[in-house]
């Protein structure tokens, strides 16, 4: 008789808790991105919270849904990215009332700096490129938008942006380079 | 990384380069501080003296409402009971005239006009009605004017 180890088959709970385990993991990896990329679009701190919370509800129903085609990343960021759309169409309609009590400043959002090496001088003239770019970015389209800070601040690939949008490659470029020509225009002062 | 270095293609005004850079660094400083502030939990619920209010006046409400039916439906029950006492005098007259005019014209009038019984107990009956009518359909003095109503009464035998 040939001595083997006998593979114990995997019951239905055993899998369903290391599905869990591997959600788990997933939402603690993954969640500050998330937030960081949903505030940066929405400058609201509450509503990036709640859509936060909502994308990765959403997740866990579609978990077993996900086959791995893409990132975990580039999937939550999809499910984001629409939740954001839903928001934007929905605010269009109805909650524009909401944006307007609890958007952030312009000014307060680029007040936020890392205290890096610098001197005063150079502290101010950060902040007031942060708040160029800023002026720029409102200005944007949501689509540019979302293509720009998925670009310049989450620093992605070109084909990841064009999964979690839905968006060809070249189109995302497209974007991109619209975008980039605003932030441009508006740190020479001619917009 | 320098985003000029990571996107080299992409970036090419050094300008740019350092703004885009400068504003990568406040988004994530701004979103660390954002995703680490310390949550409070708002309650939501309405205040107490809120509900107790709209239960009260939702309350007062009802009651209104059902007084104004049960004073409504009694309006009309004495409406109904005025108007049945006044059919059944008027009926009664009528059948007393058709009786009356079913004498035979030879009988003589002293005859028909001499207070028999029947006549007598007619009459009483007529006289008890249209009291009761009177009484009913007649609005009672106010106590507050009896002493008037009786200085009246006094004046009118004198």
């Amino acid at each position: 008789m040939a001595a083997g180890t006998a593979v114990k088959p995997i019951t239905a709970e055993a899998a369903e808790e290391m599905a869990a385990r591997e959600f788990a993991s997933i939402v603690e990896s993954h969640r500050p991105q998330i937030f960081r990329f949903l505030l940066a679009s929405l400058q609201d701190v509450d509503l990036a919270e709640t859509l936060t919370q909502e994308c990765f509800l959403k997740a866990h129903r579609n978990w077993k849904h996900f086959r791995g085609d893409s990132s975990a990343m580039t999937w939550l960021m999809r499910i984001a990215i629409n939740l954001q759309k839903d928001y934007w169409r929905n605010r269009r309609m109805q909650f524009w009332r909401h944006t307007q009590a609890h958007a952030v400043e312009l000014d307060e959002a680029g007040e936020w700096l890392p205290n890096g090496e610098r001197n005063a001088e150079q502290q101010m003239l950060a902040r007031e490129q942060v708040a160029q770019v800023w002026k720029a970015v409102k200005r944007l389209s949501e689509r540019q938008r979302t293509v720009f800070l998925l670009r310049y601040v989450e620093e992605r690939e070109l084909s990841e942006i064009a999964q979690a949008t839905g968006l060809s490659e070249g189109t995302v470029k497209a974007h991109l380079s619209r975008a980039l020509g605003r932030v441009r225009a508006e740190l020479r002062g001619t917009l | 990384m320098n985003l000029r270095d990571k996107f080299a293609g992409e970036i090419e005004d050094p300008a740019v380069a350092e703004a885009l850079n400068n504003f990568k660094a406040s988004v994530h400083a701004w979103s660390e501080a954002a995703y680490n502030r310390p949550r409070t939990v708002v309650n939501a619920a309405r205040p107490g003296w809120r509900l107790a209010t709209g239960l009260a006046l939702g309350c007062v409400l009802a009651a209104g409402a059902a007084a104004g039916v049960v004073h409504e439906r009694h309006q009309r029950l004495e409406l109904a009971r005025i108007a049945a006492i006044k059919a059944a005098a008027q009926k009664t007259a009528q059948e007393r005239t058709a009786a009356r005019q079913s004498v035979p014209a030879s009988a003589p009038i002293e005859a028909a006009a001499r207070p028999t019984p029947a006549n007598t107990k007619a009459n009483k009956e007529d006289s008890d009605l249209l009291a009761t009518v009177d009484r009913d359909v007649s609005r009672e003095v106010p106590a507050a004017m009896e002493p008037l109503a009786q200085l009246v009464e006094e004046n009118g035998t004198n």
